[in-house]
Order: structure tokens, then sequence, then C-alpha cells
């Protein structure tokens, strides 16, 4: 079993701070967005991202959490879980462009539990991904539209992400 | 989890787990569409032995929240009443495949021959089985004691230091069973209050104080004044002389209201006999919190059938 | 002339190892260094010989009660466990309350032919407890009944329970209590305690017990009559007895091998098996009545052996039946409780389970000693091994057992009615007396 780093802490800074920028850019400025990011290590994230795009938009952009394993479609392949809060900022979802944040991108299931989540929360004017890394392997038609790295990978290959507010570190390793 | 059958068996953590989870499902309950795909494809059956409109009501909400499809079975007027086994009922219901029996019973432990047996593969919920307990009561009454007390910051708490009174037909309540052993498990000091033919002849190994005067025990302190539900046959079989006389002993009138402070909260699990064991000024004042069990027992219910049927069916263990 | 046993080398009573010789239903020989030409030799090197084992206290649920067990069936569980008489209680339908039904009960025992059946005959008419029975009838009739009893139910009314015990002093009979205050049990499933109180189940609480059996020997002593009481459970019951015996009142009494053994801590798991009337009791209880045995304060061991069909214990608590099998596991629980604890020894067994049941339901020549010219009822037992109760021990029509899957000691090799062989090498025979 060999394990590789993929990125190191810069990389990581440097690719949330892409995304931000881009984010911007696609929203044409600061107004209107809501950043949700999906438990566990996706929140984590979305906070970093909110923070940029506020501090390069000029704007305060409203930030939470949206938990999908309510959602999911393969609850009963796995032992239980438990749901994680789902925290929607004041000014909810209407009408509001939501950009979901998640660390790996993979079958796409998680994402799709996250739509059909949004759904029964509210309407939200468009609905963005943007997610640390695309590993490939979709199994449903969804696709990023802020990517960190993409990152090729076998199916039975592990992608870890390690954030310092949760692991003490910050990598993305892939594991073989 | 595989079975509720008791909190007598149901440790901390999963308790812990149970409330947290409801704190979910109630967040989702305030939202417009409360509905939840997560049971979508489960069967749940109601298998009430006994009437009770009420306890049938919440746990189908629940189900119905989580989309699972529910099959209602009472046993009035069908074939059990003619004397069908809860063997072949059982049988029957696996047939047809039920995922959960949510079951409530007039023998105490017939829900745990119906989980031990062999007869269902099915998860079995205890709605109540005789006097003995009714664990998803217990779960919704310490989720609602949470509540009052941590508002927000409930979630990972437990009822630590909480002084909780219970007052009524001990002898006979389920709901006083499961809760004597929940409230302890989550760190509350429990006090019962009855007269004494309504407390079991032995209750030396229950972590608890018995007290025959309610005033010496409001006089104590309490945080939390539940009240239970008496049954006025009781007094045929010689339990206490006439209503008045229960009443003006162990009924919380306006006098003892008042005497509660007024960050304690007054709990029934109902019905209520208003004007016989509580008062309708204590029971509509604003420190009842009967309405809010009601809701909260729809929240707690969802987070039990969620435990049971989201998971893998092969994390199942034998449930002996 | 019928086939001629010598067994060689048992230890009769635990005692001694000696050789029996058996012919034509009687003990001819005893003594060491026997031989008999002729004779078939057996080896019970190391068994333990014990007078054929008489039961004071069996349900044969014939007639009525069929689907349970027959009076052949029960015939053959007694004969496994080692027995060779059992006294038939009278909760049959319809009830053995008169000279015709204790009559039929006798001729089918004969007809099966593996032990004595002697039938008990009930106080009451139906067993409801409001007028005597044709006591006198039964006493009369060719089954020659010396035991009443209302078993199921308390003869609760004291002043037919005072009427039942002046009349049987006619023919030195005696009246066996089943001693449980009604009122105080109204819908009891299990012993009141601490064990009741968390499970919900309403309490059978011990005064229920004591408070009968007290009053019963104060009447018994008031009259001048005998007195026996039925399956004795707990330490106070003990107490009472033990008194009463001290004023010198004439009362015997017998304890079931289930209450030497569980305590209520089983009904945890709602395992309707161990639900029976008298119920389990606490460890304090199973203790005193052990030392009530060593002591002779409860006179002898009776299994209330009771059969039930499945689904009369497949089923939740409540609606359960109460009572335990008990013929073909009784010696093995007595050994366990009594003499591997060092409480009693195998002469002392002897007397429990043979020659004072015998002797308090007044039959002659059951129970009888080891010795020449006796009847040769032998039960030859094997107190070495140690093996898992199993249904396959089971040898009636009910398998409704607390031991199962339980280790017990002991295992019974032969018993011998009257001669007759029933069972042989350990295998219960079809017919008794014919070897495969």
């Amino acid at each position: 079993m060999s394990t590789r780093t993929v990125l190191h802490e810069a990389d990581i800074a440097r690719a949330l701070t892409r995304i931000s920028h881009e984010i911007l850019e696609s929203n044409k400025g600061p107004e209107n967005l809501v950043i949700l990011g999906i438990p566990t290590r996706g929140v984590t994230l979305a906070n970093r991202v909110a923070a940029l795009v506020s501090d390069f938009g000029g704007l305060p952009v409203p930030v939470g959490s949206l938990d999908v394993t309510m959602y999911r479609d393969d609850l009963h392949r796995n032992p239980t879980r438990a749901p994680q809060p789902t925290q929607i900022p004041p000014g909810g979802i209407d009408g509001k462009t939501v950009v979901l944040v998640d660390d790996v991108l993979f079958s796409g299931r998680s994402i799709r539990a996250a739509l059909d989540a949004l759904q029964h929360i509210g309407r939200p004017a468009a609905v963005r991904l943007a997610t640390l890394v695309d590993r490939g392997h979709r199994e449903l038609p969804i696709r990023p539209d802020f990517v960190g790295k993409n990152l090729p990978s076998a199916r039975e290959e592990r992608v870890n992400v390690r954030l310092a507010e949760i692991d003490g570190l910050e990598e993305v390793t892939i594991e073989s | 989890m595989r079975h509720l059958l008791d909190t007598k068996t149901l440790g901390r953590e999963e308790a812990l787990r149970i409330l947290d989870v409801a704190e979910d499902m109630a967040d989702t309950q305030r939202r417009e569409i409360k509905k939840l795909p997560t049971l979508r494809g489960k069967t749940v059956v109601n298998l009430f032995f006994e009437d009770s409109t009420r306890t049938r009501i919440s746990f189908e909400a629940a189900a119905k929240r989580l989309s699972a499809d529910v099959i209602n079975f009472s046993a009035k007027g069908s074939s059990v009443s003619k004397g069908e086994s809860l063997q072949d009922t059982a049988q029957t219901l696996q047939a047809m495949g039920a995922d959960a029996v949510v079951i409530r019973h007039g023998a105490s432990g017939a829900p745990r021959t119906l989980a031990t047996s062999g007869w269902i593969t099915a998860g079995v919920v205890n709605a109540g089985d005789g006097t003995h307990e009714h664990p998803t009561q217990a779960l919704l009454d310490a989720f609602t004691m949470r509540k009052r007390t941590f508002g927000d910051d409930s979630r990972g708490r437990d009822l630590a230091g909480l002084r909780v009174t219970i007052v009524g037909d001990i002898l006979h309540s389920r709901v006083a069973r499961s809760n004597v052993w929940l409230l302890d498990t989550l760190g509350a000091d429990v006090t019962l209050v009855a007269p004494p033919t309504l407390v079991p002849q032995d209750v030396s190994a229950w972590p608890v104080r018995v007290l025959y005067d309610l005033d010496e025990a409001i006089a104590d302190g309490c945080d939390a004044l539940m009240m239970l539900r008496i049954q006025l046959e009781r007094m045929n079989a010689a339990y206490f002389p006439t209503e008045r006389e229960y009443s003006r002993r162990w009924g919380l009138d306006a006098t003892r209201l008042a005497a509660l402070g007024t960050g304690s909260m007054v709990m029934h699990p109902g019905p209520m006999n208003r004007g016989l064991e509580i008062s309708a000024d204590a029971a509509d004042s604003p420190r009842s919190t009967v309405l809010e069990q009601v809701t909260n027992g729809v929240s707690v219910r969802m987070a039990v059938l969620y435990l049971l049927l989201a998971g893998a069916t092969d994390e199942r263990e034998d449930a002996r | 002339m019928t086939e001629v046993f010598l067994f060689r080398g048992a230890q009769l009573e635990g005692g001694e190892a000696a050789d029996l010789v058996i012919a034509d239903g009687v003990i001819v020989e005893a003594g060491t260094g026997l031989s008999r030409a002729g004779a078939t030799e057996i080896d019970v090197d190391g068994l333990v010989a014990l007078p054929g084992l008489v039961d004071l206290h069996t349900h044969l649920r014939e007639p009525g009660y069929e689907a349970s067990e027959t009076i052949l069936t029960g015939s053959r569980a007694a004969a496994a466990g080692g027995y060779t008489t059992v006294f038939a209680m009278p909760n049959t339908s319809p009830v053995a309350d008169t000279a015709g039904v204790v009559e039929q009960e006798l001729a089918l025992g004969e007809a099966a032919g593996f032990v004595t059946v002697q039938p008990i005959g009930a106080v009451t008419v139906g067993q409801k407890g409001e007028r005597l029975a044709e006591i006198g009838a039964m006493a009369d009739s060719r089954a020659r009944v010396r035991v009443f009893s209302d078993d199921g139910f308390c003869v609760w009314d004291p002043l037919i329970m005072r009427r039942a015990l002046e009349y049987v002093k006619a023919f030195d009979g005696v009246i066996a209590q089943h001693a449980q205050d009604p009122r105080l049990t109204e819908g009891a499933q299990m012993n009141e305690g601490i064990v009741s109180a968390e499970l919900g189940l309403t309490g059978w609480p011990a005064v229920a017990e004591e408070s009968i059996i007290a009053r019963d020997v104060l009447l018994a002593e008031h009259v001048g009559s005998r007195l026996h009481v039925c399956h004795l459970s707990t330490a106070g019951s003990v107490e009472i007895i033990r008194w009463a015996k001290r004023r010198g009142v004439d009362v015997t009494a017998e304890v079931t091998p289930h209450h030497l053994l569980l305590t209520d801590e089983l009904a945890r798991g709602y395992d309707a098996r161990y639900k029976v009337n008298p119920p389990l009791r606490r460890e304090e209880d199973v203790l005193a009545v052990r030392e009530g045995l060593a002591d002779g304060t409860i006179d002898i061991v009776a299994t209330d052996h009771a059969p039930h069909p499945a689904e009369a214990k497949a089923c939740e608590w409540q609606a359960a039946a109460n009572g335990m099998v008990g013929l073909e596991s009784a010696l093995r629980v007595v050994q366990q409780a009594m003499v591997d604890t060092g409480l009693l020894v195998w002469a002392d067994v002897a007397r429990v389970m043979s020659r004072t049941p015998a002797r308090i339901g007044r039959l002659r020549g059951h129970g009888t000693p080891l010795s020449e010219g006796h009847a040769a009822s032998v039960t030859f037992y094997d107190p070495r091994p140690v093996r898992t109760f199993s249904s396959d021990d089971l040898r009636g029509r009910s398998v409704n057992s607390p031991y199962l899957g339980r280790e017990l000691p002991g295992e019974v090799r032969w018993t011998l009615n009257r001669g007759v062989p029933t069972v042989v090498d350990g295998a219960l025979l079809e017919t008794p007396g014919v070897r495969a």
C-alpha cells in the first residue's frame, strides 16, 4: 500500500483562492450568493471559501451547511449514519445562487442527494458546485463548476483530504 | 439498533444518539416541506392490541414523514379478538413483508417475546407493553426536558443534575418505569411520589427516592414535575378510597402549582384527567410541556424509525 | 417363570457395594459375591441402587387433556426418570371427584404397565371449593384413594378445609393443600419482589402461601388430623412447618426439584418455560428449602410434573400456562442441588424420593427396602456423567422443561417395576419387560 501526497498546504490554499475568484467572476460579483458546505469537510472548506469571497468581493457572503444523509440512496448498504446539522443562513435560499462546496467529487450521488435536500428547503435561482478534488468515476450526469484539482484515480484507490480544523494538518493524499 | 424494547438496557451513548438525531428530525419538521425520502420503500406496521389513538397516530406520522409505507393493525374486531395468537399474527405480518413492527400490547414482555421468537425478521419497537415499559415516551420526555433546559444548545447534552419528580400510579405505570431507567442513565435525580399502595412492593434496586407526600417533594425542589394519569378502576381494587382523596393528596392543584418554582416544568404523558391528577390551570400554564411532548413525540419516533431501518441489514445481531 | 436378574456391585442407597438377585418381582437375595445359575448378569459397578422412586405429585392429564399427556406417556416419562410409582393429581376433565373416574385412571395405569399409577381424589366437587366430593366412595373404590387434593386451586374456605381434614381421619387419609390465597394472588404472574417490580408482572407474594399454611397447620392441630403441604416454595413456609412440627402437628411437606434449583431471575427474558405455580422464588428461598429438605422439615421431593402443549408456552408470558415437566429430570436435579452440594447422601435421597412419599400416601409395598423379600422396584442410577439436558431426554408428550440446554449430572440406567424392567441400559423400553 503506497500513499502519495497530491496537494500540500500551500496548494490547497492556492486552489481555494482561485475557486473564490472564479465564483465571483461567474456570478459577476458577490450579490445574492449563499455558500453551503456538505458535512463534514465540505463545511470547513465552505467557511474558508465564504471568507475569501467576502474579502475579495467586498460584501459579507452568507455561509451554512447542508446535510444530505436523509436523502442518500445507499443508506441500506452501510451501517446507520448519524445525520449532521443543516444550518441554512437567515436569508434562506429562495431566489439565491447557492454554491455547494464539498471536498471530493466521486460518483456524484452525494450531490444528487444535496439537490433533493435543497428542493425541500426552498427554490434557489441557480445551484453551482465547487469541489476541492474531482477524482472522476461519475455514476450520474453531475459536473462541477469550480474545481481545485482534477485527480484521475483508480476506483480502488482512496483519496484522503485532511484539514487543519479537523485533522490538525493540511494535505490531500491518494492511497493505492 | 435492531430493536427498541426498553430503556433499562439502553446505554447512554445510544440514548444520546437517539435524542440528537431527534433534534435533526425536529429541524426538518420546521420546514415548509416536512417530508424526507429516507425510508422510502420500507413498510412499518403498527400492531396495536390495545386502543391508543394518540400513540398510533404519532408513530404513523413519524413513519410517513420519512416516506415509509404504514399499515395499521388494531386488535379490536380483527382475527386476534377471535383468538388468533401472537405467533400467528406475527407470521402473517412477516409474510406481508413488514420491515418494522411497532407493537402495543396489554401483556408485559410481549414485544420481547415477539423480538426473540424467530417468528419475524422485522425490527421491533415497543409502543407500550402492559405495565412494563414505554421507551419512546421516556425518550420524548427526556427530549422535552433537555429542550426546555438547554434550548438550541441541546445537542450532545445529558440531564445531569436535573431533578425530576414523577407522581402517580407507579405500580401500574410503564411510563414511570421507562422514565426511571432513562433519567438515571442520563444523570438526572429521580423522586417518585405515590400512595403507598401504588408503589411496587420492592423498589430497593431502583435508582430513586420514594416519598408519599407530594408537598414535601415539591418543597425539596424539582425542575420537572411529571404527573401520571390515574385510572379510576384502581379505586375499586382498594388502592385508594375516593377520587376526592386522591386528588387532594396527590393532585397538582393551584396551591401546589404556586409552590412549584416558576422555572419548573409540568409534564404529563396524556391523556389527562383534568381536575383529578392535574388541574386545568396547571395543564394550560406556560410551564406545561404537554403540547411540546406531543410534537417532540413525532421527532423522537422519526429518529427511532430511522435508526432502526436506515442502516445495512447485516449489521443486525441477535437481540437476545 | 420370569427372567432372573443378578445385578452386581451397585452401591445400595449409596452404601457398600452389593449384589441383588431379582426374580418373580421380588428381591430374592442381597449380599456380596452372589451367583445364580441361569440369571442374566448385569454389571452395575459405580451405580447407585435406589428403591424405585415414588412421586406424590404428578399431572397425567388423562382423562380430558390428552394433547399434553396421557397416562401411558406420563408413565413412560416417569419410568425414564427412575420412578416406579406416581400419584396422579385430580385436575383432569372430568375432575377425579368420583369413584368412577379414579377407577378408570387406575385401570389405564395398569394397562400401560410402566409404573403404578395411584389416583389422588379431589377434595371438593369439581375442585370448586364449595362442597366436599364423595371422598369415602373414592377411598373404598378399587383405587383405594388416600390422598385428596384440589391442586391447581387452594381449598380456601377455612370451614371446608376444616371439614375435609376431619373427614379423612376415618380412613387415615390426608388432605394435600395447594397453599395459595386467591385474593392475594389475583392475576399473579410471578414471585412478587425485585424482579416483578422491574418486569411489570403482577406479583405472587410469599405471604399468600405462608398465610394458608399457617392457618392449615393450626386447623390440623385443632382437629387432630394429618396435613400434607404441596410444593412448598418460600423460606417463610419452611419456618412455619418447622414451628408446627415442633408443636407436634402431624404435617408433612414436599418441595419440587425446580424450587431447589431455579430462581425468579429466570423470568427476566419473559421466557414462559419458567412460568410455574407456585412461582420460582428468590435465591434466599432456594437456600431455605434446600436446608429444610436436608434437616427433615421438608419430608419429600415431588415433581409437580405439569405437561403443556407448545402453543401454551410459545407466547407472551401473561397468556402462557403455568407448569414444567419434571419426571425425567427430577433425580438429576436433586443430585445437583442436594447431593453434589453435600446436603443429602444417597440414603437420604431414597428416603425423600421413595420411602417417605409412599408412607405419606399410605401405599404399602412401595418405597420398600432393598433387601430380601421386598418388591423388586429398583432404580440403578449412574451419578458420574455430566450431560446437557435436551429434548432427547424427554419421554412424555410435552417438552416444557426449564432444563433444556442446561448441564445436569447423572443418568438413570435401569428401572425395574416389581421386577419388570422398564429402562434397560439407559434406554426406555417400548413395552415393559420386552427387550429388543
